[in-house]
């Protein structure tokens, strides 16, 4: 890496609890932690204020923050859950936030709830309250929980479609800028930014280009750093990679033994793997190409806005926006910024220079909120 | 206690089922439908070949999508469909559930948890255990259940599983499930 790596380049990250704990100071403290990779982290709001200006250009300057929060739908309740349940639910959420920062509490309701019923089945306890007490006083508790939170469910090439549209219809955009540079926005285990690193070698673009990958969860990174992938899964990304439009073989790809599949070290020398949480991180950089796929789905509509606003925020003119298959800007707060290039495949591009100042969203998130149920 | 919405769940023969249930539905049936059948990830015709046979609106339904009569909402391949409080839609990856992404008890559960008795539970033919668990939360939450006579099923151990637990409020011949709906509608 250029000299950029200096605080922010090959740093030993520490192991989950130490992550966890260092995320508590993070909170709790202001500014930002020099431990490990941590992107635009602002804890305090004072802080962040004072950082509100254009993009920095390296990332580990915090950003501006994005201070549109489209607020003022207060959640409906679970009518089918017991009330006592539910605000035992809301106080394990609000006790998570207050003694180790990470910001559930804007996460779709449903998917959170059945998370958080799975880990109290783990851990063999029978209320919210009990596991409060748990994940407070064990941080290897809070690990299982963190890790049940993640969006783990990935692969490489994973809809195919969608990385074919990326060669056709992104890729020729890309050729024309001297450099390049990705976010990959909760890239959990890392199988996608493989395969972006593996797309944009083929396509002779890997040299100029620079993939941020980020996460909330540490231990994630650290497996995504490692370049290692179960060997039982070669063969459905084999075939993906060929729908994908893949020119190569793609056992040239990586080495396997044990086991395990070794993803050559040089798909990952432009890329960066940093902690980085979308429920309470702001801005750190200026890109031409986000990756946010089935993410905004386990947030709710105001983080989801939040989130969409902070990626605005993060996209040179005539960026690219990539979602999940049924994910959509329909309805959203920056609907009118992008422009749909493929509908099917969820591509979108910025249609104009990013929005200055950062003032309050149009409100249209919220309007016509669902009134049946 | 009139709902206000209906869940459904089917898996092997579910494409006939759906058909006769939702197909002999008024088009104006005044509650949303959103159903969970399993499939295949790579069959995107489900809806269209659906909306071919009934008069009900027929989608895929998109994350954070507000739920509108009338109208049926599929779950698309390889997603979770949840309800969420408050009348929307939700996805999720997380893992398949009885091997099936999608999966009815998913749906089931979190409708039977978003909106307590509110809601309407049916569980037609299948072949495999997915959707009794849901079904019975829905019906332990107060809402109302019902299971396919698994004698008019194409494979009847999905709606036998759910009678077998005491899943079902009521137990009805496919062709007279709508009728039901539609009276139940009525408040």
């Amino acid at each position: 890496m250029s000299s950029r790596s200096g605080t922010y380049g090959r740093v030993e990250l520490p192991a989950v609890a130490v992550a966890v704990g260092e995320r508590r100071e993070v909170a709790l403290a202001s500014g930002s932690s020099g431990a490990g990779p941590r992107v635009g982290a602002v804890a305090d709001p004072d802080v962040a204020e004072a950082a509100d200006r254009p993009p920095a250009e390296e990332p580990d300057v915090p950003g501006r923050i994005s201070r549109t929060v489209v607020s003022g739908e207060s959640p409906a309740p679970f009518a089918g859950v017991p009330p006592l349940e539910r605000l035992e639910m809301e106080l394990l959420l609000e006790a998570i936030y207050r003694h180790y920062g990470y910001d559930f509490r804007q996460y779709a309701p449903s998917s959170l709830r059945r998370r958080l019923k799975k880990r109290l089945e783990a851990e063999g306890l029978s209320t919210f309250s009990a596991l409060q007490d748990r994940v407070l006083h064990e941080p290897a508790a809070m690990e299982g929980l963190l890790r049940d939170m993640s969006v783990n469910v990935t692969g490489m090439f994973r809809d195919p479609t969608f990385f074919r549209a990326l060669r056709e219809k992104v890729v020729p955009m890309l050729r024309t800028y001297p450099s390049v540079r990705i976010w990959h926005a909760g890239c959990a285990s890392g199988e996608e930014v493989y395969a972006m690193a593996i797309l944009l070698e083929e396509e002779g673009l890997y040299e100029r280009s620079r993939l941020y990958a980020t996460d909330m969860n540490a231990e994630a990174l650290d497996r995504a750093r490692t370049g290692i992938f179960p060997i039982a899964r070669m063969r459905e990304y084999t075939t993906n990679y060929q729908q994908a439009g893949g020119t190569r073989s793609f056992s040239e790809y990586y080495t396997a033994s044990y086991g395990a599949a070794l993803f050559h070290a040089r798909l990952r020398e432009n890329v960066l793997f940093a902690q980085h949480n979308l429920a309470t991180d702001t801005s750190f950089s200026e890109f031409n190409v986000i990756l946010c796929r089935n993410v905004l789905i386990y947030f709710d509509r105001n983080l989801k806005a939040r989130t969409l606003r902070l990626f605005g925020d993060s996209l040179s003119s005539f960026g690219f926006l990539c979602l999940g298959r049924r994910e959509s800007l329909r309805f959203t707060n920056v609907e009118d910024e992008f422009e749909e290039i493929d509908p099917k495949e969820r591509i979108y591009r910025r249609n104009s220079l990013p929005r200055q100042g950062g003032g309050p969203a149009p409100s249209r998130a919220t309007s016509g909120r669902g009134a049946r149920g | 206690m009139k709902p206000s919405v209906v869940v459904m769940g089917t898996s092997a023969g579910g494409l006939r089922a759906l058909e006769r249930v939702i197909g002999a539905l008024p088009a104006v049936f005044s509650i949303p439908i959103v159903a969970v059948q399993h499939r295949s990830r790579e069959s995107d015709l489900f809806a269209t070949v659906m909306q071919g046979l009934v008069a009900l609106p027929v989608r895929e339904a998109e994350d954070k999508e507000e739920l509108v009569a009338p109208g049926v909402y599929l779950a698309p391949p390889d997603y979770h469909l949840l309800l969420e409080p408050g009348g929307r839609l939700a996805l999720s990856t997380d893992e398949p559930v009885s091997f099936s992404r999608p999966s009815i008890d998913v749906l089931f559960e979190s409708a039977a948890d978003s909106y307590g008795p509110a809601v309407l539970g049916v569980l037609l033919t299948g072949a495999n255990h997915d959707g009794t668990r849901g079904l019975a939360r829905i019906r332990a939450a107060g809402g109302f259940a019902i299971v396919q006579d698994p004698k008019t099923a194409e494979s009847p151990e999905m709606p036998t599983a759910a009678i077998a637990i005491g899943a079902a409020d009521r137990v009805l011949a496919l062709g007279e499930i709508a009728g039901e709906l539609v009276q139940r509608s009525n408040g």
